[in-house]
């Protein structure tokens, strides 16, 4: 798990080609690793063991309601932003089997896996993802009840983080605050070059596990004009955000004003499909499903990622207290922006932009910010 | 490698998800859809809980529900005390246990009632129906040290006569002189000579000390609206008052997210707030 804060030691310069040696490092210690990968015209998240498998000379247009891969016209293996899927179907599984319960007789046992430790290499973190799993980290494992699941999963993780090359059509760290710069909580960090037609990663170690791992990779020391073009890179992706939301006093701009006509006006639109806490790498909500063998000598209860814009999700007998879709996407959108900072000190939107590409409607969260800041009733 | 949970120490400090096992030793109709069970935790281990506090019951292979304790805590080892209502699928399996049956048992959970806070002071309590159940904890803990409080007032509402829950233990409370017991009927047949109508109007007529008293409000949610601003108009502050609310619950433990009322996870902040706090989130409809 990362230590450190920032980057930290010097930094070094791995070469394209050399690049496979980071994956066989990973392997040979034991870790799972995975990355991103192209798959049904789309960028996800999966088992990768060899170089190849990256997405090399594919980017995304990323807009509303809409994503699309194209070529590049270089073979950047990072030149795309971030896709349908977020490193919380690693750390925080989509369905989660809690115990199994067998009865022998007249005597009921609750048996339960001790969590398998799966040691994860995340390969290709960015910035905003970063900050999404340390948001998760604070739902999870600093509450008064950790959840073994989850901190079984993270504490091993090896986390290879990358600076954005290229920022998204949806994209807005730069106004949460989240990116696109890495700012810690990595064990390797990469810068991918392109300058001067020489394909090269600028890497640095950000805790032990990371300098071990460093220490086995061939490389050669960093220039100052290798550090100048990192920081090129860097500037121009934060000046290249496809959105930027005004997020200073949104937690209390949106406290003021839960009875807005806007939220009206977004219930007309949205469909309460669910995609977009779905896809967001902060949503954590889960239900638990209970199953039975026929003779009911054995059961289990299984929990599985659930959504605050099901009907469901807050029915208490009698009905739901959210029987609207106003006030469902009202509680995603005040959750996200406002009440997360009350209950874990945060916001729980890191500006990955995931929500707005993924509604099939292609309602933006920046947009419903704007919309209420612009005509908040005095 | 698989352990039971019947090492308690791993099941309930480790994982708060695995349930411990209990077996219900009494099952008791209180009212034509209402049981109280008495339930032994299988380790022996007797459950330690504040009045309010809940547990989450499992009836095995059908799910798992939000109930509150409605037993003694000065009595927590002669078992472990739940008043369920049958409304659904959980609930009408939790109340069809009978003794020897397994029942799972996750908790207790939650902030209870302030039992300590209304020392030295006068005691209202308003309960709506199956609200009594997590409020009898709380009576308990009053009637034991009686003499650390003031006056001490019960004002109960059921729908009809035939839905007075815990009626015999209501006349007993009722034969001691230093507790003043109202209960009122929504609707009454023809052999009922007390109150009818909603039990907030009852509580002009109690006697109590608003300046220095705190009241404790249960019941279904319209009720403990009506109940709260009955007992504001009569001079009470919010700051003096705590109600329990009910939300969905899947974890008990702020994992699920379910709960959420506003900032709050009714879970793990709750069930019982103070209604300073509670009042503005009640106020916005559907938060
Ligand atoms: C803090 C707290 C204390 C409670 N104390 C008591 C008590 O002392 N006695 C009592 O009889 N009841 C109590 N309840 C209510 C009880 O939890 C519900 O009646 C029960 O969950 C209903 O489930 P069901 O499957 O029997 O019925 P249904 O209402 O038919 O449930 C259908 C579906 O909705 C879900 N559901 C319904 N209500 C809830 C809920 N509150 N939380 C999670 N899921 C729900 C069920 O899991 C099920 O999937 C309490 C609830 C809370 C939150
Ligand atoms: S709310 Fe939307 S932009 Fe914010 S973190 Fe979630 S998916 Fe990304
Ligand atoms: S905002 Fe869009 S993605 Fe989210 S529930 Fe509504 S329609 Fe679905
Ligand atoms: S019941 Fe799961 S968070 Fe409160």
């Amino acid at each position: 798990m990362t230590t450190d804060g920032a980057g930290s030691g010097p930094t070094a310069i791995i070469e394209r080609r050399d690049l496979q040696a980071l994956f066989d490092v990973l392997l040979q210690r034991g870790y799972r690793v995975v990355g991103p990968t192209r798959r049904d015209e789309a960028i996800v998240y999966d088992d990768i063991a060899v170089i190849d498998q990256l997405p090399a000379g594919w980017t995304d247009e990323q807009e509303g309601g809409r994503y699309r891969l194209k070529r590049r016209e270089d073979a950047a293996l990072f030149g795309y932003a971030v896709g349908p899927h977020s490193w919380k179907k690693f750390l925080h599984a989509p369905i989660q089997q809690l115990w199994r319960a067998r009865r022998e007789g007249d005597k009921t046992t609750v048996e339960h896996e001790p969590p398998r430790p799966e040691r994860f290499a995340l390969v290709g973190v960015r910035a905003c993802e970063l900050h999404a799993i340390a948001i998760q980290d604070k739902v999870f494992l600093n509450g008064e009840h950790a959840d073994p699941h989850y901190r079984a999963r993270r504490n091993d993780a090896f986390i290879v983080s990358v600076n954005c090359g290229k920022a998204g059509g949806t994209c807005f760290c730069v106004s949460m605050n989240t990116g696109p710069k890495v700012a810690g909580g990595f064990d390797l960090n990469l810068t991918e070059l392109l300058d001067g037609g020489q394909h090269r990663f600028l890497i640095e170690a950000g805790s032990d596990a990371g300098r071990e791992v460093l220490d086995q990779l061939p490389k050669r020391p960093a220039t100052s004009q290798d550090a100048k073009a990192a920081d090129a890179v860097i500037a121009a992706t934060a000046s290249s955000m496809g959105r930027s939301m005004k997020s200073d006093d949104v937690h209390q701009l949106l406290l003021r004003n839960l009875d807005h006509v806007r939220w009206n006006n977004v219930a007309e639109r949205c469909l309460a499909c669910s995609n977009c806490t779905m896809v967001c790498p902060t949503c954590f909500c889960t239900s638990v499903e209970e199953a039975s063998d026929l003779t009911g000598t054995e059961s289990s209860r299984s929990r599985r990622w659930d959504s605050c814009f099901t009907m469901d999700y807050s029915y208490v007998h009698g009905g739901s207290v959210r029987s609207t879709t106003r006030s469902r996407y009202r509680q995603w959108m005040t959750h996200k922006l406002s009440t997360w900072h009350d209950q874990f000190g945060t916001s729980g939107c890191v500006g990955c932009g995931r929500c707005i590409t993924w509604c099939p409607v292609g309602i933006d969260i920046t947009e419903e910010v704007a919309a209420i800041r612009s005509s908040e009733p005095h | 490698m698989a352990y039971t949970a019947e090492a308690p120490a791993i099941a309930a400090g480790d994982d708060p998800m695995v349930p411990r096992i209990g077996r219900v030793r009494r099952r008791v109709r209180e009212l034509s859809d209402v049981w109280t069970l008495t339930v032994e935790m299988e380790d022996g281990r007797p459950l330690a809980f504040a009045p309010g506090q809940f547990n989450m019951l499992t009836a095995f292979g059908v799910g798992e529900a939000a109930i509150s304790i409605s037993g003694d805590r000065d009595r927590a080892d002669s078992g472990l005390i739940h008043t369920i209502r049958a409304v659904g699928p959980v609930s009408g399996a939790l109340t069809r246990l009978g003794p020897g049956d397994v029942i799972g048992v996750r908790g207790p959970f939650g902030v209870g009632w302030p039992v300590d806070a209304a020392k030295g002071s006068d005691v209202v309590i308003v309960a709506g129906g199956l609200g009594l159940a997590p409020l009898r904890p709380l009576i308990y803990a009053v009637l034991a040290s009686r003499k650390d409080y003031g006056r001490f007032a019960l004002l109960f509402g059921a729908r009809t006569p035939a839905d007075i829950l815990f009626r015999r233990e209501i006349e007993q409370w009722r034969r001691r002189l230093d507790v003043e017991i109202q209960v009122t009927v929504d609707t009454s047949g023809e052999d009922w000579y007390g109150n009818v109508g909603v039990v907030t109007a009852l509580v002009p007529q109690a006697s109590f000390d608003p300046q220095n008293t705190i009241a404790y409000v249960c019941g279904p949610e319209v009720m403990m609206r009506f109940g709260a601003a009955a007992l504001r108009d009569a001079g009470v502050p919010d700051t003096a008052m705590y109600l329990s609310m009910e939300r969905n619950m899947k974890c008990g433990v702020g994992l699920c997210g379910h709960c959420q009322l506003g900032t709050a996870f009714v879970c793990r902040d709750g069930p019982v707030f103070r209604n300073d706090v509670l009042r503005p989130l009640m106020a916005v409809k559907e938060l």
